[in-house]
Order: structure tokens, then C-alpha cells, then sequence
């Protein structure tokens, strides 16, 4: 009955009158920008990660979550009303959800995709408290080579998977490497790639990083596309699913929870896969796949849940093993350090309270999100109507305050403006900035154990493949390679990523 | 598909990636190397930097046999010298005026570059976002910053 005490402690925590009220804070951000298309996640914790410094940890990290999993819902709302991906996972939710509002089931396709989030939400909850403890027992077995290659494996999946071009997403994941080395070096003191700024030994602010591509050059190349954004918006009457609906969901939310929970757990997959692979599976399933594309209920259901899974279940590779499997995990995985907690597994042993805490809250937020979302569909939609004119002066200077006082210094603004120019640049070049962000996070740690392991072997680099966990994780990154460059596979994730 | 060479995507990422590793080994030189045992400063930078150069030139001679066309139409040329330079101005202006300032011309020139500057309308978002603001960062999270530098 561990998990029950555990759990026990977890709701105890998330159901303080404080946690509530930074969960309601995140999913209800979070929701917000879903709903918008041109600001993301990402971005939003960037620029708030400075404003929870001052808070205790647990609530931190359960607004952050919060954020995160409420942006999932929200994109879907974005979709289904305006055939506008809020998120880029909704992009699946457009081609069913938004024929079916044109054909007035608007209330019907918003509700089957709160539900089917909210099932693979609780679905997802359960399963990190059930694989977190045994996850965690198996990591702190862990050395420095099987840590070495299981970041190696992570950056690779993650680039691989990435969209469009796989040689640029890898190169992109050694710049983000290389990016992270800029400091001084831990082991001789020497300041690297400093460029003679003092300001540069303690290395590059991941929020500076973050917000300088992700806010600000994303909103440059926003202003650089001509047309404007266009609102149509349909009545929505008559919230409930038939019971015809919910029968035809039942099995393509459970399988979308499935499958976004194992592509979750993968580093690097986005919630867009997962969103689309559910999608191919039920219109192949299905005994009438000429519907879907016309509103089939269906092409709704599976895809949110798995989107939903998949951004819950990328939090039990953080938790447990302390690795990032997306960019936003690793923006996560900084506000912890920044709260003075080393993330690996003892987090659930030393910190059993922020751990089940954040895990119970998750619960508790994809309820509200039910509660909230649909009822406050028309304020969502009111919002929508706001011009990009007048919000994007609002995200810089959200986003500028938000870097000035990280460390109250002019020059990560400055480093900020750089980086705008630079992430603008490889926005329009399609390099994805998302695998450079998880490089430059996992950088001086895979340097570490890389010179641990290599120190153990006595200088033999076959320690890799001569461990038998670190092996496993070799092979896979291997097979995810061979995979890929396949040309059967290659034409197929070509169509994936377009 | 005829693609200007300035136009390649593929060809500038390659040249890119290219010349940031060429940069990373040429700096790192100065690092002491070390050997596989005993890793320097020198050695996982030195690394990266021939991983980058193999992936710039591999992008290279694909972006000259396969091209591919810049996305997007333009390089949105005014957004992107308004707006680092409203970033810089901010982080100038927060040092030697104070919040409230830094603010206000910081929404002031990031609105000049969108398409359509409505005086009236910028001066009610500065004025929002600034008490907004200052009531959020500066009451409620009780930031250090003067509001105006000498008041």
C-alpha cells in the first residue's frame, strides 16, 4: 500500500490552499496560450521562470506543469473553431475537429477532446506514480557511462525525430552542446569561449536562450509573415457528446492514451507525433476511414488523448532520471536547479513532497481544466480576436523583464537581443532550435560523464559497450539511426513532419 | 528547382554549421587537450567542433544537389533591426533611468515595428502593461528596481 501512502501525500500537498491556487494560475496561462497561436509553452515558461524564484519549489514547479499540460488543451480549442493549430500538437485536431464545428458539432468535438485529455491525464498520472519508484531504484544503479549514453540516446532520438531535416536537427544538437560548454570549466577553472566578458565565465543563461529564440525571434519572424490572421468563429451550442459519440471514442481515447504515453516516455518525440501517429492508427482501424477528414469523432478523440499522454509522461524521464525529454522539460529541469534541488532520482527520496505533490496536482489540474475549458469556451474565443498587434508588444516586455531579473544585468538583455537575431535567423534556415535547447542543457553534464567514464576505464573507450546497461542504450540509439535513414522509413517520416 | 545560392537554405546551414565549427577548434586551441584518462578543457569542445564541420560540409553538398528555397517570403528586414534594438534600449534605459522608462520605450519601439502604428492605441498598451507591471513585478514580487532613476 505504498503507492496509496504516497499518493496520500501527494494530494495532501497539491490540495493545500497555496498549490491550488498556483495550479489554477498555470493551467489557466496555460490554457491562454494554447489558445493563441504564436506564443507557445516554451516561451511562457521562459519568461516566467524568473517570477517563480521567489516561490516555494513545489508550487513552482506545479504552475510550470501546470503551463505545460493546459497549453494541450488549449491548442485544441484553437483548432476545432478556428482551424488554426493553437499548438503545433493540434494540427491533427484541425482536419476532424473543425468539420465537424462547420457541421455545428462544435460542443460535441470540444467536450470528446477535454475528455479524452482528462482520461489520458488520469491514465498518465497513475502510471508515473506506478514506474517512477522502480525507475528511480534502477537509475541510482546508474554510473557515469550509462548516464553518458543515455543522454547520447536522448539527444539522438530527439533529433531524429525532430521536424524536417535530420542531419540539421543533429547539427543543431551539437551546437546546443557546444553552446553549454561556454563557461568556465569546472575541473581546471579555465574559462571557455568567453570572448574576454567576464559576464560569459559563469557561462549563458538558459532563459536568455530560451526567450531570445523562442519569444523575441519567434516574434520577429511572426512580423515578417504578410498575411493577418483571420478569425472565423461558429456558435457553439450544446456542449454534450451523444452517447453514439461517446461509444465511437471510447477505444481511440484509450489507444491514443497508449500510444502518447510510450512515445512520452522516448526523449525528443513532441506531442505532433504522437498527435498524428494516433490519427493514422484510427482511420486505419476504422471500418469507414472515408470519414474521417469530414468530421469523424474519432480523428478528435485519439489524437488529443495521445497529446495529452505524451506531454504528462514526459515528465517520468525528468522525475526519475533527471534527463530532459523535450525542451520544455529541460526549462523544468532548470527551474529546479535554480531552487537549489539536484534533479536525478533521489529527487523522490529526498523530496518525496514536491515529488508526489507535483504528480497529485497534475490530477487535480487536468480536472480543472474539464471543469474550466469548456464553460469558458466564449471567453477563449473573445480572446482569439485580440490582434497580434497589440499582444506581441506585451510579450517583449514581459519577456525583457523577465531576463533583467534573473540576474538584474543589462548584459543577458543584450545576449538576449543576439540570440533573437540568431534564433530568427534559423527559424527562416529550418534549423530547429528546440534539439539546440536540449544539447545545451545536457552540455557540461555529458561532458562530465564522459570524463568519469573515460577516467573509470582508464582512458578505454569500449567502457560503453562493455557495461551492459550503457550497451542497451548504445544499441537503441544505433537501431533509431539505422531506422531512420532507411528509405522506406525516410519517405514515411517525411510525410510525419510535413 | 533553380535556388540562388543565397537563397539555399540548405547551403547557408551548411556554411553555417561550417564555420561555427572551424571557430570552436581554432578557440579551443588555446585549451589544453588532455588525453581520453585525463579529458582538458580542450578535449570535448575540440570534438564538437569536427562534428559540426562534418554536418556543415554533409549540408553543403546536399544543399548544391538537392536545394532547398529560404522559408518564409522575406527576411522581415524591419522587425528584425527594430526589435533587438528596442531589447537593447530597454536593458540601457532599466540601468540609468529606471522601470518605468526602459518600459515604456520598450513598447513604444516594439509596436513601430508591426505593421500598423496606432499612437493611441501603443499609449494605452504602455500605459496597461506599465501599471500592470509594476504592480506585478515591483509590488506583488518586490523586485529591487527604481521606478524612475532619482525619485
Amino acid at each position: 500500500m505504498e503507492l496509496f501512502n504516497n499518493l496520500l501525500l501527494g494530494f495532501s500537498v497539491a490540495l493545500s490552499l497555496q498549490n491550488l491556487w498556483f495550479c489554477f494560475i498555470g493551467v489557466f496561462l496555460g490554457t491562454l496560450i494554447g489558445v493563441l497561436p504564436g506564443i507557445g509553452p516554451l516561451a511562457t515558461i521562459a519568461m516566467l521562470l524568473p517570477i517563480t524564484f521567489n516561490l516555494a519549489p513545489t508550487s513552482a514547479l506545479i504552475m510550470l506543469a501546470g503551463i505545460y499540460y493546459g497549453s494541450q488543451y488549449g491548442g485544441s480549442t484553437t483548432a476545432i473553431l478556428v482551424n488554426l493549430p493553437g499548438e503545433t500538437s493540434a494540427v491533427v485536431t484541425c482536419i476532424d475537429g473543425y468539420q465537424m464545428a462547420r457541421q455545428g458539432r462544435a460542443g460535441p468535438a470540444l467536450a470528446i477532446a477535454a475528455i479524452g485529455s482528462f482520461v489520458a491525464g488520469t491514465i498518465c498520472t497513475l502510471l508515473i506514480a506506478l514506474a517512477g519508484p522502480p525507475l528511480a531504484e534502477v537509475a541510482l544503479k546508474f554510473g557515469a557511462p550509462e548516464y553518458f549514453s543515455l543522454m547520447l540516446m536522448g539527444l539522438v532520438t530527439a533529433a531524429v525525430l525532430a521536424h524536417g531535416d535530420m542531419a540539421k536537427a543533429l547539427a543543431m544538437t551539437a551546437l546546443g552542446l557546444l553552446v553549454g560548454v561556454v563557461g568556465t570549466d569546472v575541473n581546471s577553472g579555465m574559462a571557455r569561449f568567453s570572448f574576454g566578458y567576464p559576464e560569459l565565465t559563469d557561462g549563458i543563461g538558459f532563459v536568455v536562450l530560451a526567450v531570445g529564440i523562442f519569444a523575441v525571434g519567434e516574434i520577429i519572424s511572426n512580423l515578417g509573415e504578410t498575411e493577418e490572421r483571420q478569425v472565423f468563429t461558429s456558435k457553439v451550442s450544446g456542449l454534450m457528446p451523444t452517447k453514439a459519440d461517446l461509444k465511437a471514442s471510447f477505444w481511440p481515447i484509450l489507444r491514443g492514451t497508449g500510444l502518447g504515453a510510450f512515445l512520452g516516455v522516448l526523449p525528443g518525440t513532441g506531442p505532433a507525433i504522437a498527435s498524428f501517429s494516433s490519427y493514422m492508427l484510427e482511420k486505419k482501424l476504422s471500418k469507414t476511414p472515408e470519414r474521417f477528414g469530414k468530421g469523424a469523432i474519432e480523428g478528435v478523440a485519439g489524437p488529443e488523448s495521445a497529446n495529452n499522454a505524451d506531454a504528462q509522461c514526459k515528465f517520468i524521464p525528468m522525475l526519475t532520471l533527471g534527463i530532459p525529454a523535450s525542451a520544455v522539460m529541460a526549462l523544468m529541469l532548470g527551474a529546479l536547479t535554480i531552487q537549489g534541488i539536484a534533479p536525478g532520482p533521489q529527487v523522490m527520496t529526498q523530496k518525496p513532497d514536491l515529488f508526489w505533490g507535483l504528480i497529485a496536482s497534475m490530477w487535480i489540474g487536468n480536472l480543472m481544466l474539464v471543469v474550466l475549458n469548456l464553460p469558458l469556451v466564449g471567453l477563449w474565443v473573445s480572446l482569439l480576436k485580440v490582434p497580434y498587434r497589440i499582444l506581441f508588444p506585451c510579450i517583449m516586455g514581459f519577456s525583457c523583464i523577465g531576463i533583467y531579473s534573473v540576474n538584474n544585468s543589462a548584459f543577458d538583455i543584450y545576449m538576449t537581443a543576439i540570440f533573437a537575431v540568431i534564433g530568427f535567423a534559423w527559424l527562416r534556415l529550418e534549423c530547429p532550435p528546440a534539439p539546440l535547447l536540449l544539447g545545451f542543457v545536457l552540455g557540461p553534464l555529458m561532458e562530465e560523464n564522459l570524463r568519469r567514464a573515460l577516467l573509470i576505464s582508464r582512458g578505454d573507450p569500449t567502457v560503453f559497450f562493455t557495461r551492459p546497461i550503457s550497451l542497451g542504450f548504445m544499441l537503441v540509439t544505433l537501431i533509431i539511426l539505422i531506422l531512420m535513414m532507411l528509405p522506406m522509413v525516410k519517405q514515411k517520416r517525411a510525410v510525419i513532419t510535413d | 528547382m533553380n535556388v540562388e545560392l543565397k537563397d539555399n537554405q540548405r547551403f547557408l546551414s551548411g556554411l553555417m554549421f561550417l564555420g561555427i565549427g572551424a571557430i570552436a577548434i581554432y578557440m579551443a586551441q588555446d585549451y589544453p587537450m588532455g588525453s581520453a584518462l585525463r579529458m582538458g578543457p580542450g578535449y570535448f569542445p575540440i570534438a564538437l567542433g569536427g562534428i559540426m564541420i562534418a554536418f556543415g560540409l554533409f549540408e553543403l553538398v546536399i544543399g548544391v544537389l538537392k536545394p532547398a528555397r529560404v522559408k518564409g517570403d522575406n527576411w522581415s528586414l524591419r522587425a528584425l533591426a527594430i526589435l533587438p534594438l528596442a531589447t537593447v534600449i530597454f536593458g540601457i534605459l532599466m540601468e540609468h533611468t529606471g522601470f518605468v522608462p526602459a518600459l515604456v520605450a520598450l513598447v513604444y519601439i516594439s509596436a513601430w515595428a508591426g505593421p500598423q502604428f496606432k499612437f493611441w492605441e501603443v499609449t494605452l498598451i504602455a500605459i496597461f502593461l506599465t501599471a500592470a507591471s509594476v504592480g506585478l513585478f515591483i509590488y506583488a514580487l518586490g523586485l529591487p528596481y527604481p521606478l524612475f532613476v532619482g525619485y
